[in-house]
């Protein structure tokens, strides 16, 4: 390397370790430490980009804007899926932590910290993501959208497609076809679009097998998402959208309208009759087996209305006064979105108004 | 201290092990339960996925008939009881707008107004909190005689952290340090932390079977004695499902699954009658044996 080519940098640098799985083209691993020197502002990513402009040019991974908005360079660090222009490692040297890198889960690693995405795009293309407004040709006049309509997909809008959230997904470890929190969020991006026409179609068709009710709501897509689109707070969205439009026909649609029906009668899970209301009747059957050996241990509670919560017609009449205000399907999710953006600001406030009671 | 008990649906029904065994164990832990009566299911994540308007009232309206008790706490022992209550909490707490309607709305129908005093804590956070190992030490007595024990936390008790917040998600301890308390030996394995399936296990079985033997076959290669969970539906997948397991994978782990309150509750000396352990589908019998119960 000459001189000239080596940068150095103004202010105060620190020594970075690092280690990294490396993975070659035929999948043999190898876990290497990097001991580097970076500016104390480094990302991890411009420690990536030191270890191969100086230390290691076969180092592979994914990389372009450099500010959380291309969502190209996904990968854990230490487990979690992260984007590497987002971490900033001085905490992480001060801590003396030393991380641990390796490329995303849930997708075939090509090299590196480089995953195969063409599922992840194929998943995404299968949601239609593009406004389907149900004319051929454009009307004279622009469509004014309001905001308070545009609020109901705010946060799917938000979506740089990291894959983060996939990489974490617990349900598509155990079901690869399942469609995901990417492309459902970005399906529920364009139901929730009041210029788009397609919505019980869309909804429909996100009701199948590797639908919306696969999701087995571990909240690790919550956790992952650098941008804060929550996805499955958007897949909630969806089971709320199909149930409003009786799109009811799926299992899990089923499973959830058993829980409504049952706080309106008892207030309590009628827990025994959830199987044959779930699967219908000669699903029930089939599990009649399993449902003894677990009657053998008590665990299968006579059926009926026997266990009654107290004041339990409120909770009916709050059914019925809530269905005439009409915030039924994904408005009901949207309207708490307030209250739980406001989470971290509420907190920070209370540990300052601590803060300053321990000082005075 | 005095806590609004909200056991939700299991411990009443196919989970009544956790309830006698919970209400035994509290007192122990200078923890007084004033159980709640007038109040329904949390709607378990599957009422705020399909009427979720009716999901925020059903939680303002448990919330609001926790504060009646003058508690300053309501305590749960079923991580998705606490992710729905927590965050109806939150979504109440910090919007008044919304709060003043679902409060309109709960007045009209003769309930109690949500006003977001009260909070909502697992029961295991009101034993990790404080000086609450310490106080473990000399409750649970009788120990664990180093039973090599595997926590399972599952989904709704840590993530997502923003609503619930306890503990590091990707690195709890709580579970941990409990079973280190109560004399035990705890195992480390990846999936402690992810999901058991339960919620889609009726209309997803395969993909829940496919998630559920991750942590069970983990724990069973780490040397686990049993696996222990603060969540009834992770008890019932964990426990009920390894016969399902069993015929799709040909493999019998026979895994003992304890309910948090009962690995403390044994190590505390409850009696069967409180802890309950003939309710179980996989025999805890090898677990007792070993602590010479």
């Amino acid at each position: 390397m000459s001189e000239a080519s080596v940068h150095t940098w103004e202010g105060q640098t620190m020594e970075v370790a690092l280690k990294i799985w490396r993975v070659d083209e035929n999948g043999e691993r190898d876990l290497k430490t990097y001991e580097v020197e970076a500016p104390e502002w480094a990302c991890l990513l411009d420690v990536l980009d030191i270890i191969k402009d100086r230390h290691d040019g076969t180092l592979a991974y994914r990389k372009s804007c450099r500010m959380m908005i291309c969502g190209s360079c996904g990968m854990r660090m230490d487990g979690r899926a992260i984007l590497a222009c987002k971490e900033r490692m001085k905490p992480i040297v001060d801590s003396g932590h030393v991380p641990v890198i390796s490329s995303m889960g849930n997708m075939p690693i090509i090299r590196d910290l480089v995953v195969e995405m063409a599922p992840f795009w194929k998943k995404i293309r299968d949601v239609k993501p593009w406004l389907d407004a149900g004319y051929d040709e454009a009307a004279e006049k622009e469509r004014v959208v309001s905001q308070q309509q545009m609020n109901v997909i705010a946060k799917e809008s938000l979506c740089i497609m990291c894959g983060c959230c996939v990489s974490e997904c617990n349900a598509m470890e155990a079901d690869p076809d399942f469609r995901g929190p990417a492309a459902l969020a970005k399906g529920m991006r364009f139901v929730g679009d009041p210029r788009d026409n397609i919505e019980v179609e869309r909804l429909n068709e996100l009701n199948d097998e590797h639908g919306i009710w696969d999701c087995t709501r571990c909240y690790f897509c919550n956790e992952r998402c650098p941008k804060g689109v929550d996805p499955r707070d958007a897949i909630a969205k969806l089971g709320a959208e199909s149930v409003k439009h009786d799109i009811d026909w799926d299992l899990g649609a089923k499973h959830a309208k058993w829980f409504i029906t049952s706080t309106k009668t008892t207030g309590w899970l009628r827990e025994t009759e959830l199987v044959p209301k779930t699967q219908g009747i000669f699903g029930a059957l089939k599990e009649t087996k399993f449902a003894l050996a677990l009657a053998r241990r008590g665990k299968v509670p006579p059926p009926g209305p026997i266990h009654v919560a107290a004041e339990v017609d409120e909770a009916r009449a709050l059914y019925n006064l809530v269905k005439e205000q009409g915030r039924d399907g994904a408005a009901g999710i949207v309207q708490g979105e307030r209250g739980l953006a406001r989470i971290e600001h509420v907190e920070a406030e209370q540990a300052e108004r601590a803060a300053a009671e321990d000082g005075s | 201290m005095k806590v609004a008990y909200y056991k939700g649906c299991l411990a009443s029904l196919s989970a009544k092990e956790l309830d006698t065994s919970t209400q035994a164990l509290a007192p122990k832990l200078g923890i007084e339960l004033d159980e709640l009566e007038s109040v329904t299911c949390c709607g378990a994540g599957d009422i705020h996925e399909a009427e979720p308007d009716y999901y925020l009232h059903l939680n303002a309206r448990i919330l609001a008939y926790g504060e009646q008790t003058g508690a300053d706490t309501l305590m749960t022992i079923c991580n998705v009881c606490t992710l729905n209550l927590r965050q109806a909490a939150w979504q109440l707490k910090n919007d008044d707008e919304l709060r003043e309607r679902v409060n309109r709305n709960l007045e009209t129908v003769g309930a109690p107004p949500y006003s977001g005093s009260i909070e909502v804590k697992h029961f295991l956070w009101l034993i990790a909190e404080g000086d609450g190992y310490e106080k473990l030490k000399q409750v649970a007595h009788k120990g664990l005689k180093g039973l090599k024990v595997a926590p399972f936390y599952g989904c709704q008790i840590l993530r997502p952290s923003k609503v619930l917040g306890f503990e590091d998600p990707d690195k709890p301890h709580s579970l941990e340090a409990i079973i280190d308390a109560c004399g035990g030996e705890a195992i480390d394995y990846p999936a402690k932390i992810k999901c058991c399936g339960f919620p889609i296990i009726q209309a997803r079985e395969d993909t829940a079977l496919g998630e559920l033997i991750q942590p069970i076959e983990q724990a069973t290669e780490a040397g686990a004695d049993a696996m222990v969970t603060p969540c009834p539906l992770c008890h019932l997948s964990l426990d009920a499902w390894q016969s399902k397991l069993k015929a799709k994978t040909g493999r019998d782990f026979k895994m003992p699954i304890l309910h948090l309150s009962q690995l403390i509750g044994v190590a505390a000396g409850l009696e069967e009658s409180e802890l309950k352990f003939k309710r179980h589908v996989v025999s805890v019998k090898p677990v007792l044996d070993k602590l010479e119960v």
